[in-house]
């Protein structure tokens, strides 16, 4: 983002192009095959997506033509109780692994940015496996797992898995934090005769403190999202609400599904945009200041 | 700071962290790789033993089609998230600065919505009495009228819906639809940073846009082209969702093999050693992309 503010402000030297004026050489994006070739990814990338929005409203089982809006799906979906109960599930299970991977994930983004230590770039490696190997293998890991040492599949083992693999999210987030902060604002604390842990709460951590919002919100949003690994670790009566969706799925395509899925994109888009609007807003202050 | 020096902050904070992701992490990695060695009992029970015979397993006739077919399709739908991804991400990194963000910002945005919402979304796209085969029938009926006004009647004859949904097809869409914003991405990532010079220099010097994208752009994009497409290869060879929801009897995949070994055939060793080799495939292909992206930095493109 930095990069690009910079550039703009470089090129707004320049004239600026004009309506009427034919698009220079490398102006491709003035191009008319290249308006057709963002006009024709918009809608392959948006149609599928709209559609499902807007036919949740729609009153025809039939979902392919409009009858009319009807706010009647979401109140079926409201008032399905094994979706309610899933929703809750989820909510529970995102709740209390963020709590948990935010902890430990920001403090092992502090470790890995602030220490030296032998077998560093092994250990940021294996750190990051969880975000780079395929869900696949990771939830089928998981259920050996809890298999082979007697955990019953339930919500704890869903809520261990979702810690194990948003806490390396959490960690780049605050790490990249990290990669801002002043170190000599510490010296300068610990001088002034604040002890180390002091100095962490009252120094260090309010500067961080953007990063860890930004990697909690993350956190929950891959944990409400995730359907791959909680499919593998997810028992009876432990149903979270992108698995119940699937079964839903899988038995008919009903406006229902819809409305439940219309709730789910609106719920993990308000959290990522949160998410952004912590970054840029503190980044923007920081500038000024 | 050296962890010797501090050695107690340095152990509160990476301890608790690290020791999370050895038990539920490493250690069942750790347990389904030592089952790919084990044999399967006759009810599904596990005998520990080191045998190459799930691996061997893989091998045969029968799973190496799947396996085949599964790098096929994701192969296929990284060529078109490519085709797609490529104009788009030159597009942008060629658009005026204010449009930048917005545009890059467009084309992320699915990427925060559910995989199971996006894939589901599809269905009713491609479905018999979907969006698409809607709109070829309006299209049809528009004609008819056409015909029957001019005296042709029955030229057309009834609209037959295409087959879109429960075929290699579909999934091959859904495919390209997650991996595009993962093309685009890096692909914007080396455009941008393109030195324009040598762009501006072909030009001059008489070549016109194909010749100076295919002999200038893409040879210069190349290290951004091979890192996106190796990530959304290993993102569409390890999906199982997408062949789950859009896929027939003729597309299945290796996900949904694993998944199969793991749920109602209850064979995990082959299970265990089948999520192995897509394991393997993964960090080999990131090796690959780490030394590609280490000798573009090299010589300084």
């Amino acid at each position: 983002m930095s990069t690009l503010s910079s550039a703009s402000s470089a090129l707004a030297a320049r004239p600026r192009p004009r309506r009427g004026d034919l698009p220079t050489p490398l102006e491709y994006a003035r191009t008319t095959w290249m308006k057709l070739v963002f006009l024709a990814s918009f809608v392959f990338l948006y149609f599928p997506i709209i559609t499902l929005v807007a036919f949740s409203f729609n009153d025809s089982r039939r979902n392919i033509t409009w009858k009319g809006f009807t706010l009647d799906y979401y109140e079926k979906a409201f008032n399905n109780d094994h979706l309610h109960e899933a929703f809750v599930n989820s909510m529970i299970v995102a709740g209390c692994s963020t709590l948990v991977s935010t902890v430990l994930g920001a403090m092992l983004g502090i470790a890995l940015y602030r220490f030296r230590f032998p077998f560093k770039g092994a250990i940021d490696g294996w750190i990051h496996l969880p975000i780079v190997i395929p869900e696949i293998c990771m939830g089928v890991a998981m259920l050996a797992f809890f298999h082979l040492v007697n955990i019953p599949l339930g919500l704890f083992t869903i809520t261990a898995s979702h810690i194990a693999f948003t806490i390396p999210f959490v960690a780049v987030v605050v790490r990249a934090r990290m990669g801002g902060f002043d170190e000599s604002l510490e010296e300068v604390s610990e001088d002034l005769g604040a002890n180390r842990w002091q100095t962490f709460w009252n120094v260090t951590f309010p500067y961080l403190r953007p990063g860890v919002i930004a990697g909690a919100l993350l956190a929950f949003t891959l944990s409400i999202d995730d359907f791959v690994i909680t499919f593998f670790t997810s028992g009876p009566g432990s149903t979270t609400f992108p698995i119940k969706i699937y079964s839903m799925v899988r038995f008919s395509v009903t406006p229902e599904v819809n409305a439940a899925s219309t709730i789910l994109i609106v719920l993990t888009l308000g959290l990522t945009i949160a998410a952004m609007a912590v970054q840029s807003r503190t980044g923007r202050r920081e500038r000024v200041r | 700071m050296d962890w010797k020096t501090n050695k107690l902050p340095f152990g509160i904070f990476l301890l608790p962290a690290s020791t999370w992701l050895v038990i539920f992490f490493t250690v069942p990695l750790a347990v389904i790789w030592v089952y790919s060695f084990a044999e399967r009992g006759p009810q599904g029970q596990i005998y520990l033993a080191i045998s190459f015979e799930n691996y061997g397993r893989a091998l045969e006739w029968i799973h190496l089609g799947i396996i085949w077919k599964s790098v096929w399709m994701a192969a296929v739908a990284t060529l078109a998230a490519l085709l797609i991804g490529f104009p788009l991400a030159l597009g942008i990194a060629f658009a005026p600065p204010a449009f930048k963000s917005p545009l890059l910002l467009i084309v992320i945005l699915p990427f925060w919505t559910n995989l199971l919402i996006r894939t589901y979304a599809w269905i009713a796209v491609l479905r018999s009495r979907g969006f698409v085969n809607g709109g070829l029938a309006w299209i049809h009926d528009r004609f008819d009228d056409l015909f029957t006004a001019l005296g042709l009647p029955d030229l057309l004859g009834r609209f037959t819906p295409l087959e879109l949904l429960y075929n290699k097809t579909a999934v091959i869409i859904g495919l390209t639809y997650i991996g595009l914003p993962f093309l685009v991405l890096p692909l914007y990532a080396t455009l941008e940073k393109l030195d324009r010079r040598y762009l501006e220099a072909s030009l001059d010097l008489g070549a016109g846009q194909w010749r100076t994208l295919i002999s200038v752009t893409v040879p210069l994009a190349l290290p951004g082209v091979v890192s996106g497409v190796l990530l959304v290869f290993i993102i569409s060879l390890g999906n199982f969702l997408v062949a789950d929801l859009l896929g027939g009897t003729d597309s299945y995949m290796i996900g949904n093999l694993i998944a199969q070994e793991f749920g109602a055939s209850r064979d995990w060793p082959f299970g265990a050693a089948l999520s192995f080799l897509v394991m393997y495939t993964t960090f080999a292909i990131l090796w690959v992309r780490a030394a590609v992206a280490a000798r573009s930095k090299g010589t300084g493109v």
